[in-house]
């Protein structure tokens, strides 16, 4: 019997091989991808009960983990923030937004990057911690921006971003209306759901970053876009005299441009400087037709039209601004002046003047500086500012700021001039084109973009009002955007007040 | 029987009780440091009774060790030690368990554990020599079909989790199955070494292979038709499957014919598919295995949560585990009972895994070893039968709660809680250390070692 008892074994030692290989697979092989599958609620808890990474301002954290009695072990909590939830977004279990996406693999302590710290951890016994993310916002602009959109009323919707124009880092982006990221990252997870699903059902959409994710016509503020088109051709420059006039009558048809400002326009030939300065629609019309939608595309799609730019580790959801491609006439004599098909983001519009400050260099917009490692807080990762793309020539950039300067020493932008330093800005006032569902129009959209010193720009700045509660003759892009523009300058410009 | 060899005629073994008793030690280290473990993992402190807890163990490992050593001084001194560890690891993971949901069964478990110790300690004192064994060949299969159709009894049978294999007696609950399984061992191995003979001989030869005869295939379609049985009736795939194997390993084994496995897997197969196609509780289990994904999470019946959640815990163990008490184990329904082998591999990753598969493996082959060396049919049937049974056993539940194939119900040997499987599987330990104390034990002197024909003759007088 002993041959068949030899036989059995065999078959015993292939059960159990297959037991070992199997459990091999399970534990080593087949690991990581089952540990990576949205639904393994276990990973997911293990995750949320970590000691996450803090997001860091000028040295303080405007999100960080504290530790808790509950079975999370740590909440998460946002100082100030009303002021920053567009960017940090909130942590909930299964759900992240903003920058806690964006950077939730550093910050969660997953990334590669902290495998060294989670080796240490692991011999230690002690729990992993996830790594620190350090912004590139200058906490006085953001705040600067915060407080000026809130002084135009309760219910203000609107946004502002900064940038450094010779970096492309993001130095304010304030979103209004906001909200609580505290509530909706409460471990009550009910009484977050309900905060978050009021949030959801408001009109006035709290949760979205209108900084990077609205895209509305620019108005006025595109004549930028245009003007630089022009000169870019070789054909303009700041004196070349153009037509102009009160009233400028669209091409293939019967629709009539009207100027918004009523001085300054009426010649029927102007200097292009002149034009720009009191904001000349009848002049800008037919420029951009006479520099053609060809050119007018390129130059847009060099300010980054048309284009993803915000990377995902940067901050997600970015729109895309959009300047179509092949317009017939009509449609590029308003595009000339920010209309009809023509639609941007804050952001866009800070690049396209942080573009201008940039002698003509776009820089790629970042809101990430620096990764710092947990335990040592020595920095892991420094990111690069890299350029988009050369927009325009330097010398068409030049001209373009001489322009702008004198929009706010003489022109629409007074409001935003600061004493003592070059400012250069344009105004915008946008027709909505839309019609409230009682019939009204809905009221204008006002912009202002700007950047200073004129000559060695540390910022550039984009303010875009969506709707402010007051009566649409008040809307102006100068009035009501000028001063903020101005406060976020003046906050980068003089640091200690 | 085969002759042994010369060599193996004079080699003499040696007790090896100390190192038993060595191992024994380890083993006790490994039950009373992993419920430290427990404790400092879940709670930051070494539980409270710790000392009587592991004083408790102690005191059931060294009762064994003494048994073993008065009334089986030959046995094999490793199985003991290895059924310590796996049984203290059970009791620690159990009582993890415990401390997540809130409730005792690692008390219980010791209580059962007790049991299984005294009936250890009573086998191996009452049966002196196995071969009795066989003056019980038909009482034990009738107890054994008794015990398989007890739940099957109105008011003492309950069906758990739609397998209708438990019996309640007050507040008792018990799984027959597990003592069954004992029982046909000894049976099979009854009937089997008086007709091994007939089975074997008469055949015809068809394609390289030696077929039964028909009329000799009687047995194994009876065991055929009650494993079925126990499969449509009970709804026990993994009960159906363990003796149905266990009877081929044992009659393969007794005949040495390769032909009665070809008759099993034929008739396995053909079970396998008619039961799929008429039993609509095997192709469940089937489909939960061919896609457990489709039934997992929120919007499906979620039946296979029990795998899914498993294979998480194992994958989140990774290769060393999250450390007692620190993987999140209560999220495996049944991880005390039929799946404690993946709040194992959870816990202590994948080598406590591989190291829990090495000491069944190692149970296994001591178990086949004393076949090999038993100087008497019904011993090497016995001891195959019981190894064999353990490893289908082994195979069929942790290949189940790992995915390798679909999950049937049955428990794991020592760790699992549960009272019947634990006692069922110490009274197994205690026949395998009495038939490898036998096997091991220097043969009574009656002969003069040169005369080979006298030799022989002994050996024969024995049987």
């Amino acid at each position: 019997m002993n041959k068949p008892i030899r036989t059995v074994s065999i078959f015993c030692l292939l059960l159990f091989l297959a037991l070992a290989v199997n459990a091999t697979y399970l534990q080593y092989y087949h690991a990581n991808a089952l540990d990576d599958r949205t639904d393994n609620g276990r990973v997911a808890t293990a995750t949320f009960s970590r000691e996450r990474g803090a997001i860091m301002v000028g040295g303080t954290a405007i999100a960080e983990s504290v530790p808790t009695k509950d079975q999370y072990k740590y909440q998460r909590v946002y100082h100030k923030p009303f002021l920053y939830a567009p960017i940090t977004g909130w942590y909930t279990f299964g759900n992240e937004t903003g920058m806690e996406r964006a950077q939730n693999s550093f910050l969660s302590g997953e990334d590669d990057s902290l495998f060294v710290n989670r080796l240490v951890d692991l011999v230690n016994g002690s729990s992993t911690k996830g790594g620190n993310v350090l912004l590139t916002i200058d906490p006085a602009a953001q705040k600067a921006a915060y407080d000026g959109l809130r002084k135009l009323g309760a219910d203000v919707q609107g946004a502002v971003v900064a940038l450094q124009p010779n970096t492309g880092k993001i130095l304010a982006m304030v979103s209004l209306p906001t909200y609580d990221p505290n509530k909706l990252a409460d471990h009550d997870f009910k009484k977050a759901n309900a905060y978050a699903s009021k949030l959801s059902k408001m009109k006035s959409q709290p949760l979205l970053n209108r900084a990077i994710q609205t895209t509305l016509a620019p108005g006025s503020t595109f004549k930028v876009v245009t003007a630089s088109a022009a000169v870019g051709t070789g054909r303009y420059n700041a004196n070349t005299l153009m037509p102009a006039g009160d009233t400028y009558t669209l091409p293939q048809s019967h629709s009539v441009v009207h100027n918004d400002v009523l001085s300054g326009c009426s010649n029927s030939k102007i200097p292009l400087i002149q034009a720009l300065e009191f904001s000349c629609n009848t002049a800008f019309a037919p420029l951009a037709v006479k520099v053609g939608a060809s050119a007018m595309h390129q130059q847009a799609e060099g300010f980054g039209f048309n284009q993803r730019y915000l990377d995902s580790d940067q901050l997600p959801g970015q729109a895309v601004s959009q300047y179509p491609a092949g317009e017939d006439a009509p449609g590029t004599a308003l595009s000339g002046f920010g209309q009809d098909s023509v639609t941007a983001t804050p952001l866009q519009m800070a690049m396209v003047t942080a573009g201008i400050a940039n002698h003509g260099v776009v820089m790629k917009p970042y809101l990430v500086d620096s990764q710092q490692s947990p335990t040592s807080f020595e920095t892991l990762k420094q990111f690069p500012s890299t350029q988009l793309s050369q927009a325009t020539s330097s010398s068409t950039a030049s001209e373009i700021t001489r322009m702008m300067v004198a929009t706010v020493q003489s022109g629409t932008a007074t409001p935003a001039a600061i004493p003592g330093i070059q400012v250069a800005g344009k105004t915008g006032t946008a027709q909505s084109g839309l019609t409230n569902p009682d019939g009204s129009e809905v009221p204008p959209y006002a912009w202002f973009i700007g950047f200073a010193p004129a000559q060695s720009p540390k910022v550039a700045v984009a303010v875009m009002l969506q709707h402010v509660d007051q009566p649409t003759d008040e809307i102006h892009g100068g009035t009501l955007g000028g001063p903020i523009a101005k406060a976020v300058m003046e906050a980068v410009l003089n640091p200690h007040g | 029987m085969a002759q042994p060899s010369g060599a193996l005629m004079h080699f003499v073994h040696r007790r090896r009780r100390g190192a038993e008793l060595f191992l024994l030690i380890l083993a006790l280290l490994v039950g009373v440091g992993a419920y430290a473990a427990v404790g400092l993992g879940v709670k930051g402190k070494v539980p409270a009774d710790i000392v009587s807890y592991g004083g408790w163990l102690a005191v059931l490992i060294i009762t064994a060790h003494i048994a073993v050593r008065m009334v089986a001084p030959y046995a094999d001194p490793v199985l003991l030690p290895i059924v310590a560890a796996l049984n203290g690891l059970g009791l620690a993971v159990i009582h993890r368990i415990d401390l997540a949901r809130d409730h005792n069964l690692a008390r219980q478990q010791l209580i059962w554990m007790t049991i299984g110790v005294v009936l250890f300690v009573g086998t191996l004192v009452l049966l002196r020599d196995h071969r009795v064994l066989q003056r019980f060949t038909y009482t034990s299969g009738l107890a054994a079909i008794v015990l398989l159709l007890l739940p099957m009894a109105p008011g003492i049978g309950k069906t758990v989790n739609g397998a209708r294999i438990w019996i309640h007696l007050g507040s008792m609950s018990f799984q027959p199955g597990e003592v069954a399984k004992v029982l046909l061992v000894v049976t099979f191995a009854g009937y089997l070494v008086l007709h091994r003979d007939a089975l074997a001989l008469a055949g015809r030869r068809v394609a390289m292979i030696d077929l039964p005869r028909g009329r000799d295939l009687g047995p194994i379609l009876a065991m055929w038709v009650v494993s079925l049985g126990i499969l449509v009736f009970q709804h026990d795939l993994g009960s159906s499957l363990l003796f149905f194997g266990l009877f081929l390993i044992m009659l393969y084994v007794a005949t040495e014919r390769a032909g009665w496995l070809v008759v099993g897997a034929t008739l396995f197969v053909v079970g396998s598919y008619l039961t799929y196609l008429f039993i609509a509780h095997v192709r469940e289990r089937f489909q939960l295995f061919s896609d457990v994904w489709a039934h997992y999470g929120p919007g499906t019946d979620d039946l296979g949560r029990q795998s899914v959640e498993t294979m998480f815990g194992m994958a989140w163990g990774g290769l060393i585990g999250r450390g007692l008490g620190q993987g999140a184990p209560w999220r495996i329904p049944f991880a005390e009972s039929d799946f404690i082998f993946g709040a194992i591999g959870e816990e202590l990753g994948l080598t406590g895994s591989i190291a829990v598969i090495l000491l069944y493996g190692l149970i296994v082959e001591r178990a086949l070893r004393a076949a090999l060396i038993s100087r008497d049919d019904i011993g090497k049937l016995l001891a195959t039968g019981l190894g064999g049974a353990l490893a289908i056993q082994v195979f069929v539940v942790v290949g189940g709660v790992t995915h390798l194939i679909p999950l049937t119900g049955l428990t794991t040997p020592f760790l699992s809680y549960g009272g019947s499987s634990l006692v069922a599987n110490w009274v197994i330990v205690a026949i395998l250390l009495r038939i490898s104390d036998a096997a091991r034990r220097p043969l009574p002197d009656l002969s003069t070692p040169d005369d080979a024909d006298m030799e022989s003759t002994q050996v024969v007088k024995l049987q």
